[in-house]
């Protein structure tokens, strides 16, 4: 049941048509910052304020939403989002990542490939790839405009100095279509890849600073590097454990004080579903087995 | 065998369940009501208002029973609120000339037309804690004497800065025609104008706030400041109503303005005159007006062709984007969301690195 008391998806029809202007004209420039009027919303800032406006933009009645966090449905703040849009917007949720039509996610891409009319939404904590480089927005603008990236590469080749290699593991910086420098969100590097060339429409959301960006249908996405140091996707060096996937993202998880660990998709939903086709790990049961023991 | 952890929707449940109890606390004790909180707690009220930019004594009570009185939890129940509220129109500037004071205090001249109004300040207490307040007692009633204004509420009581005004040694602030910007409906773009500036001051941390223009107090962008006057009362808003052809009044507001009289010692451009440092804030807060009047005058020195000595008070970047304490507390806080997936390609590369450097070392031996 939609609560009443507020506009479909919570935001008002004028904020929607601001929010969706912003993101045309994110669409249009692909890779740049569009500065948006992000309004106060009923959760704290840094907790998916961004993604929660650009996803209530785009929501419409016969929508179909995923929400995961750290890859998972079941994270708190994933549960908290999905159930903010339930209550709001009253669209149906899934947790396939083939059923949705809109997926919100914080630091990961989900592990199956996304579909034309698919529309991925990020959350973005600081969407400025060169802050921590240079803390002013009024000259990380400048250096935008005249496509001036020359510290980023001095901060990679310092980093090949230093430790031999690139010593950024997630949030890795990427040019879009060979002119803007972006910052991915925080997903790990691992995901860097899936960027680039996606049938679905990416979509960025930085509620605290006011920033909107988009990575159109196959738009072509390069993680920055150098001739001699080649960008490598890293993960895990294992398998999962449940489902026996050595494609997948993996979380290590402890499992007890002596040093006891496994590795577990961080994609649940692609987890679950491997495991649902008979796919058994090194610590897993059969999935039938596990219902049975619950 | 291991079985993801699920459940996530059942504890947040559990958790509010259990943060609904704590905040009504010993049910053997009566609970609190809005009313006593907005009549009693009247300054933490203001400050919620104020810093939540709507004036709503009763819903800032409200919200400061439903954060059990975390002051700035209230200030985002109220802030999310008043985002979804529609614009109607706007007031035309509120004449705090004509203001009901209730307290007007100068530190510029011994007196002044319209006289020196202590009213219901803690400056002069003794901080001794008051243990008959703890047994409970109500205080005794206060012996009624007139109203010490003198005047009718509303009488017209000018401001000190008019008197320096006459003699050309405070600089004139011309009237500017243009819409004020509102950062709650427009991204804000620096650098930003004088009117933006006071906006985001305005609704600033009350202490972020203190802190910086104390900072200039001590050095760090002095800018010599006097409270020329501080004044507080209720003030009449009116707005034009389009039908009548004139504007009437839709209600009252309380409102702190503070303005500072700074030195000035004259640029190329401009000979030696007093500058102005402005504060406005809803409710009594002197603290925060004469803050923000403190920071203002800081920001104002590219306009007024001084120096800047790289204090942080005069940076405008740096007090503008950092003053919001709604969103410093969200994204301060954020980081104990699960960040599993950075933490793991960390760990991997931790590894990475030390495996490497561990390598080289044993080579080298």
């Amino acid at each position: 049941m939609t609560d009443q008391a507020y506009n479909f998806a919570y935001l008002d029809e004028d904020t929607k048509r601001m929010i969706r202007r912003a993101i045309l004209k994110g669409v249009a420039v692909p890779g740049y910052q569009v500065p948006f009027a992000s309004r106060e919303m009923p959760m704290p800032y840094g907790w998916g304020t961004g993604g929660v406006q650009v996803t209530a933009a785009c929501l419409a009645p016969d929508d179909v939403l995923k929400v995961i966090d750290q890859g998972a449905d079941d994270t708190t703040n994933a549960v908290s989002i999905r159930k903010f849009f339930v209550a709001t917007a009253g669209v149906a949720v899934t947790e396939a990542t083939a059923d949705a039509t809109i997926i919100q996610t914080r630091h990961r891409i989900p592990e199956a490939v996304l579909t034309a009319g698919q529309i991925l939404v990020y959350q973005v904590p600081i969407p400025e790839p060169l802050r921590f480089l240079e803390p002013r927005e009024t000259e990380t603008r400048k250096m935008h405009e005249l496509e001036e990236y020359g510290l980023m590469h001095v901060k990679l080749y310092e980093d090949i100095a230093k430790h031999g290699q690139i010593a950024t593991s997630y949030a890795y910086p990427v040019r879009v279509e060979g002119r803007y420098v972006m910052d991915p969100s925080p997903i790990p590097k691992f995901d860097n890849p899936k960027l680039s060339g996606s049938a679905a429409l990416q979509l960025f959301g930085a509620g605290r600073e006011q920033r909107i960006y988009a990575v159109p249908p196959f738009t072509h996405v390069v993680s920055l590097d150098f001739d001699d140091h080649p960008f490598s996707p890293s993960k895990a060096n294992h398998a999962c454990d449940l489902c026996a996937s050595n494609i997948s993202y993996l979380d290590e998880v402890i499992t007890d004080d002596q040093g006891g660990r496994m590795f577990v998709c961080s994609d649940t939903d692609y987890c679950a579903s491997r495991r649902a086709a008979g796919h058994v790990g090194a610590l897993g049961a059969p999935m039938a087995t596990e219902k049975a023991a619950e | 065998m291991y079985v993801a952890v699920k459940g996530g929707e059942r504890a947040i449940d559990a958790a509010h369940a259990w943060l609904a109890e704590e905040r009504r606390g010993d049910r053997g004790i009566a609970a609190l009501s809005v009313a006593q909180i907005r009549t009693q707690l009247t300054l933490a009220v203001n400050r919620v208002m104020a810093e939540g930019s709507l004036y709503d004594p009763d819903l800032a009570a409200l919200a400061i029973k439903q954060a059990r009185g975390d002051l700035i939890e209230a200030v985002f129940l109220i802030r999310a609120y008043r985002t979804t509220l529609p614009r109607f129109g706007a007031s035309i500037p509120v004449d705090t000339a004509r203001m009901a004071v209730i307290r007007r205090v100068s530190a510029t001249f011994k007196d002044l037309p319209g006289g020196q109004i202590l009213g219901p300040t803690f400056d002069y207490t003794h901080r001794l804690l008051d243990f008959a307040l703890m047994a409970e007692g109500d205080a005794p009633l206060p012996q009624k004497e007139a109203p010490t204004t003198g005047d009718a509420p509303s009488a017209h009581i000018p401001h000190v800065m008019e008197f320096l005004n006459r003699d050309d040694l405070i600089e004139t602030e011309a009237p500017i025609d243009a819409t004020p910007p509102d950062l709650t409906r427009e991204p804000m773009e620096l650098p930003a104008a004088r009117a933006l500036r006071l906006q985001a001051l305005a609704r600033g941390d009350e202490g972020f706030v203190l802190s910086m223009a104390y900072s200039t107090q001590r050095g760090y962008g002095r800018t010599h400041a006097f409270v020329g006057e501080l004044r507080i009362g209720m003030v009449a808003v009116q707005m034009h109503i389009p039908e009548l052809g004139f504007a009437i009044d839709i209600g009252e507001v309380e409102l702190t303005e503070c303005e500072t009289v700074n030195q000035f010692k004259g640029s190329k451009t401009v000979p030696p005159q007093f500058t102005r440092g402005y504060g406005l804030i809803f409710g009594q807060s002197e603290r925060k007006a004469i803050s923000m009047s403190l920071c203002d005058r800081a920001l104002r020195w590219r306009e007024l062709g001084e120096d800047n000595i790289g204090a942080p008070a005069q940076d405008e970047e740096f007090v503008l984007m950092h003053a919001d304490n709604v969103q410093a507390t969200g994204f301060l806080e954020h980081i104990k969301l699960p960040h599993y997936v950075d933490f793991q390609s960390e760990l991997e590369l931790i590894r990475r690195l030390r495996s490497e450097a561990i390598a080289a070392r044993e080579a080298a031996e």
